[in-house]
């Protein structure tokens, strides 16, 4: 689907502006106490890095996050409207949002699209029913999974969740199986790199940690770019004052009674 | 030389690539589906149950588009929910799929999925339909999807009339592997639904055990 079309008529075949995608690799994995998610931190926008430090995990309700994979300003949008209509149907109902909720309100949204927005997203999160993990795609076909991965590296990472998930893993074995998909993800595919994010949702709290693995490729910058105050010589200098005038004074008695 | 960051797939369309198969017996029907759920040429999900609940006893077996298929399934479960309560009783498999049939005919240049609704009334029985591209028809077995082409020779050949819950059982296991080792875009694990008079019966048949033929 290509909704820019239109935009590239007004190029006269020149270089239209590419939309920056996140290329990435995310995974997510349900554990015994709750759900992992991970995400790398690279937005790429054609050949060129755009963001070295992208966050990809996103708020949705105190107890659901979202990984997005696809075009950055669709995934970015699509969750901020999901966490804004979950947060409004909440206060409606006076309940804690749940997981499926989420996932209908995304699905409803995606296929009333076509496919024109370009989000795949991972929706993991935990409410009174338990730990689930959720996958939408951008026409708006919906897999409820015990693991997955989405992104550019999703099929290097989902060989390691593959090989490595068990049901019922306890939280350090989970953290782990869900770093090394992203760094397989990391090394394996050109669209995914720099630093490793992790979100850890249980029924007790929250850990997001970001980043959870800083790139080892981290470049050291040789001269610093930042301009010291004083070092633009002054040519000229004029001071004009500026004469203000009281034209009206109106005083408010406050009432502390 | 990077052409895009991103693969193919991410942006083509999730089809069900599948094998369905319905058939009915005295006193229920069997449903059966495979679980592969393909993106181009890669595969999103190799455990998805493709059988959905429309009510109680009735259920359908989606093909062709996921996205597509999934969101008819929603509707009719909806407007089936709405329709028992006005009437008051279990509704008849063959409302469940006019319902499914009516969306389908309404939006048929626009959606491609096909469902094969089946189930279980106090009317009639066990019932299969077919509901392709809008038309509606009763059969003692329906099959469906991209590995159907691959069985056809083999339904028609090894149906016969007055089998039991546990031959139509067989048969529909037996069908659905033959489809899955031929078809590219089937395979996993097998679920099968039986419905009778009694309830619902959820199976799933994992991949190394199913029936294997002569080249295996």
């Amino acid at each position: 689907m290509k909704p820019n079309a239109a935009l590239e008529g007004l190029f006269n075949g020149g270089n239209t502006p590419k939309a920056m995608k996140t290329g990435t690799t995310i995974a997510g994995v349900v554990f015994k106490d709750g759900v992992v998610l991970g995400a790398d931190t690279r937005a790429t926008s054609g050949e060129v890095v755009a963001d070295k430090m992208c966050a990809k995990i996103h708020y949705i309700s105190p107890n659901i996050y979202c990984c997005g994979a696809g075009t950055a300003a669709d995934t970015e949008k699509t969750t901020d409207l999901l966490s804004s209509n979950l947060a409004i149907y909440s206060l409606n109902s006076g309940r804690n949002p749940r997981v499926v909720m989420a996932v209908n309100i995304l699905q409803d949204m995606l296929y009333r699209y076509h496919g024109q927005i370009g989000a795949n997203l991972i929706l993991g999160g935990v409410d009174c029913t338990g730990n689930h993990l959720y996958t939408v795609g951008p026409y708006g076909s919906v897999n409820k999974v015990p693991y997955l991965s989405m992104g550019s590296g999703d099929l290097a990472a989902l060989g390691i969740l593959e090989d490595g998930f068990k049901p019922d893993l306890e939280l350090e074995p989970a953290k782990e199986l869900v770093r090394a998909a992203i760094k397989a993800g990391i090394m394996n595919d050109l669209g995914s790199g720099n630093n490793i994010d992790i979100c850890v949702i249980t029924k007790q709290r929250v850990d997001y940690i970001r980043p959870y693995q800083e790139s080892q490729y981290k470049d050291n910058r040789k001269i610093k770019y930042k301009y010291r105050p004083g070092m633009t010589p002054f040519l000229t200098e004029k001071v004009v004052p500026l004469k203000l005038e009281v034209v009206q004074e109106s005083v408010q008695k406050m009432e502390t009674a | 030389m990077l052409e895009e960051a991103a693969p193919e797939w991410l942006s083509e369309e999730v089809k069900t690539g599948t094998t369905i198969i319905g058939i009915e017996y005295d006193g229920g029907v069997v449903l059966g589906s495979d679980s592969r759920v393909s993106a181009g040429e890669t595969v999103v999900n190799r455990v998805m149950n493709k059988l959905s609940p429309l009510h109680d006893k009735i259920y359908c077996a989606l093909s062709g588009s996921a996205a597509d298929a999934q969101t008819m399934a929603e509707i009719v479960n909806y407007q089936l929910d709405v329709h028992s309560i006005e009437i008051g009783e279990d509704p008849q498999v063959r409302s469940a799929a006019t319902l499914v049939r009516n969306i389908s005919y309404k939006y048929r240049e626009e959606l491609s999925a096909h469902l094969i609704v089946a189930g279980w009334d106090r009317r009639n029985g066990g019932q299969v339909f077919a509901t392709m591209k809008g038309l509606l028809t009763r059969q003692p077995f329906a099959v469906g999807g991209s590995g159907s082409s691959y069985v056809y020779g083999f339904v028609d050949a090894e149906y016969r009339r007055g089998m039991s819950k546990q031959e139509c059982q067989q048969f529909v296991v037996n069908t659905l592997s033959l489809a899955m080792n031929r078809d590219g875009s089937s395979g996993g694990v097998a679920y099968i639904v039986t419905i009778d008079e009694h309830g619902t019966e959820e199976k799933v048949i994992l991949g190394n055990q199913l029936p294997t033929f002569f080249d295996q």
